[in-house]
């Protein structure tokens, strides 16, 4: 049996009409919490991501309120300690990685062609289990129990005697929302992505966009675990007495950094490679040509992916390590420039030889350019072991930081929002809004974190809630905090863009900036199921490439089915049914969170967990009995 | 409209193996889990050296009786598991009732092996960084025991009662997939919890 090339009478009003059916957003409480459409559990996700940041964001602006100019009282030690820890840690685990892997799981499955992820039910608990840790951080934060030990959480700080009370216990379980929460993200993009790509798009011929969540979800994978290992250990010291990190009974306080790191460093990749996908995509469109260097491009993705295992130890330069070991890790650090390099080379020459095209989007592309390479240059400095002792834990690394964080991912990030907004809304952003942000956003951010180089290099330590008038810090970071409220005015105006596309925004047509890959090929806002017949791919640029394509048709269409296709050359090979909506996923992350939240306090939550998360799985898992013998197909 | 297709009607709608989404979903999580079970085996090896003996000094190595047999369980169990993934596979009923239960009862004995492990090691979690080690690392691994119990006999229920369908015996397929998993690390979790003590 296999698929047959034919000529036939497609009706597409009764297939649209009986998709229309099949693939009808549930409504009531289940459409509410029981959705499985990837597309609604991804606007969700991106929704509460860009909420944290918000959050997130007045954090940032009390600090730079605070050290606006020198013995400000505006907040205390205390309070500025679970500041600058709750912004950190929301920044990274509650807007960063999952808005990321929300823009994936919007996009992906668009982008392959098919009708939803591999694991709908699982994708919708994802969420679900997020937004509990996300929930859990912020109430602990209003109730003065924020974690207050940094984001990166070090021992003995963070340990039971140096942190009594339930803040790092916070901060731990949190930990294993948001790692949950990714890695389930992780395992649907990577499925999707191998399994149910339209018929003839080879790898060879996946979007860089796609390529890009490819390799993150499997950094995701193999990095998520290390903190996984790691809060679990730094929980259980706190609550059972173990000695991971106790010195004292023949525990290693370094343990903590070496698999925090072997964590935390994958992660800014995991946060930055997205990103590229973003600007590939981006300019690839505006300069209206394919992309110089698709498969340097590829390899780029994928040996930064390795690397980005390799870097862990430049973090922990100044803990005494021995030498040789650093040098090899000064040596990776290094290294890894020379994949960004190649990929922002291929940029350039692609906006260099193509006809460009200047829009918004694109704007905020060249925004990323400058301000990364100028971040990039910062960590090759910081990469060198000697110069990482001198500026260690100083507002260098700060500015260095958000230099890549920023400017590496926000930025993209931003100029792929406004990209995709016409699909996601349906509706076009305002142009002009869009430029102005851009500008106000660059201007903004140059002026906060440009002079956190100087200060860093004139002796400023970070996470400090106060300094001294003789310093002389005081101007530039007057001037870094007029830059902050800079930044604050741009997001305002990048919300209100949003607004207006939603309210008055003129009608987006189905592919308004002249794109090459497949979401562009259905309607702005996609139907449920994505398509009306699943496409058929036969080059790299499909919509550049073949305007009347080859379709897919005989797959049913009474169920949810979808087309499974060989990993590599994406050979049709079976149909498969997905699962529709229903309130389990829902239940089962309730359920998971209690005993999770309950484990901050007795190690019975882990039982407790247990026992409440059997039923609504058992519910999840169990087949509801429906006849399955009926065979409507789309006529062919 | 008349217009050229690709018509995948005949194609089958079931498969198994790598062919699968479910198979690759699987596949996932073993590498999750086996990160973190790698991940966990290196710190354990990493506190090793802030000792100058291992176990430490005033505990004794851990007794081999409960854990050895635990080996040679978990291999044993390979063999029902697999003849009920063989015969998920030419998807027939009852010898997947008969495989799955006797494999379900090979976990349930291992789970009860996994008791006196624990009680072998001749020490707790908070005396010290070793107890703490190996208690996480046999920890670990008997979660996955305790979850793949609660599966298998899950499996098994449905297996016997529920409103099978086709695609139930992929899952039995994949579900020994996990279990080939988690009796493959047995043997380095095995070697570094039980003998490694021994070699200091």
């Amino acid at each position: 049996m296999s698929a047959e090339l034919a000529v036939r009478d497609v009706d597409d009003a009764a297939t649209r009409a009986a998709l229309e059916v099949t693939w009808a957003p549930p409504r009531g409480v289940l459409g509410l919490l029981g959705t499985v459409n990837h597309k609604v559990v991804a606007i969700r996700y991106i929704v509460s991501a860009f909420v944290f940041f918000a959050l997130a964001g007045v954090l940032a602006l009390v600090m730079r309120a605070q050290l606006a100019y020198p013995e400000a009282r505006l907040v205390g030690p205390d309070l500025y300690n679970q500041i600058f820890t709750v912004h950190g840690s929301t920044m990274m685990f509650l807007f960063a990685v999952p808005v990321m892997e929300a823009m994936g799981l919007y996009l992906v499955p668009l982008m392959v062609g098919t009708r939803n992820v591999a694991f709908p039910r699982l994708n919708a608990f994802g969420f679900w289990i997020y937004l509990i840790g996300g929930a859990l951080l912020w109430a602990a934060f209003l109730l003065n129990v924020g974690p207050d030990a940094g984001w990166f959480a070090y021992v003995p700080l963070a340990g039971p005697d140096q942190a009594p009370g339930k803040r790092i216990d916070v901060w731990a379980q949190m930990i294993t929302f948001t790692e949950l929460a990714a890695l389930v993200g992780a395992v649907e993009l990577v499925v999707t992505t191998l399994k149910l790509r339209a018929p003839g798009m080879s790898l060879n011929r996946v979007p860089l966009f796609v390529w890009a969540m490819l390799v993150t979800a499997f950094m995701v994978i193999f990095a998520m675990p290390a903190i996984m290992v790691a809060s679990t250990m730094l929980a259980m010291d706190r609550l059972v007495d173990t000695h991971f990190f106790n010195v004292a009974e023949g525990g290693d306080a370094l343990l903590w950094q070496h698999l925090f790191w072997f964590f935390g460093h994958p992660e800014v990749y995991i946060i930055f490679i997205p990103a590229t996908g973003f600007v590939s995509t981006i300019v690839q469109t505006f300069a209206r040509r394919p992309i110089v260097g698709y498969p340097a491009m590829v390899l780029s993705l994928i040996a930064t992916g390795f690397l980005g295992f390799g870097l862990w130890v430049h973090h922990m330069f100044a803990t005494g390590l021995p030498s040789l070991g650093e040098s090899f890790f000064t040596a990776a650090s290094m290294l890894i420039a020379i994949p960004t390099g190649v990929q922002i080379f291929c940029w350039l020459a692609t906006l260099r030889s193509g006809r460009v095209l200047v829009r918004a989007p694109l704007l905020y592309v060249l925004a990323f350019v400058a301000t990364f390479v100028l971040g990039g240059l910062s960590g090759v400095m910081v990469a060198s072991a000697p110069l990482d002792l001198q500026l260690h834990d100083t507002f260098f690394v700060v500015a260095h930081l958000h230099y890549v964080l920023i400017g590496g991912s926000v930025f993209p990030l931003l100029g792929a929002l406004h990209y995709w907004l016409p699909k996601m809304s349906g509706r076009m952003p305002s142009e002009g809004l869009g430029r102005l942000t851009v500008a106000i956003l660059f201007v903004g951010f140059q002026l906060t974190f440009f002079p956190m180089h100087q200060l860093g290099l004139a002796g400023m330590p970070r996470r400090v809630y106060t300094y001294l008038p003789e310093t002389g810090w005081g101007p530039l970071n007057a001037l870094s905090s007029v830059g902050a409220a800079l930044l604050g005015v741009a997001v305002l105006l990048f919300v209100a863009n949003v607004a207006w596309t939603l309210r008055r925004g003129a009608r987006a047509e189905d592919d308004p900036w002249g794109a090459d890959t497949l979401e562009w090929s259905t309607t702005s806002p996609p139907p449920a199921y994505n398509f009306v017949h699943i496409p058929v791919v036969e080059s790299r640029h499909p919509l550049w490439t073949h305007p009347s394509p080859r379709v897919v048709t005989g797959l049913r269409i009474d169920v949810r089915e979808v087309l499974v296709t060989d990993a590599i050359d994406a050979v049709p090979d079976h149909r498969h049914m997905l699962d529709g909506p229903t309130l389990y996923p829902f239940l089962t992350a309730m359920a998971a969170g209690i005993g999770i939240i309950t484990a901050i306090f007795t190690p019975w939550g882990i039982t407790v967990g247990v026992v409440l998360t059997l039923p609504p799985l058992i519910g999840w898992f169990w087949p509801a009995g429906e006849a399955i013998a009926g065979t409507t197909r789309e006529k062919a | 409209m008349r217009r050229p297709v690709l018509d995948v009607s005949a194609l089958p709608p079931i498969a198994y193996g790598s062919r699968t989404t479910i198979w690759w979903g699987v596949l996932g999580l073993i590498a999750i889990e086996g990160a973190a079970l790698a991940l966990t085996a290196v710190a354990a090896l990493y506190l090793r050296q802030n000792f100058m003996t291992w176990p430490p000094y005033g505990t004794p190595p851990p007794g081999l009786a409960a854990a050895t047999a635990n080996v040679v369980l978990l291999a044993l169990s390979v063999w029902p598991m697999y003849v009920a993934d063989r015969a998920a596979q030419r998807e027939r009923r009852l010898p997947v009732i008969i495989a799955l239960g006797i494999a379900c009862v090979f976990n349930v004995a291992t789970l009860a092996l996994r008791g006196f492990e624990f009680a072998a090691l001749n020490c707790w979690w908070d005396d010290h960084a070793y107890g703490s080690a190996v208690w996480l690392l046999l920890g670990m691994h008997a979660a996955h025991l305790v979850a793949s119990a609660i599966e298998n006999v899950l499996l098994l229920a449905l297996v016997v009662k529920g409103p099978l369908e086709r695609k139930h015996f992929v899952d039995v397929h994949v579900n020994a997939l996990y279990w080939y998993f988690i009796v493959a690390v047995w043997v380095p979790v095995y070697v570094l919890v039980f003998l490694a003590p021994r070699w200091s």
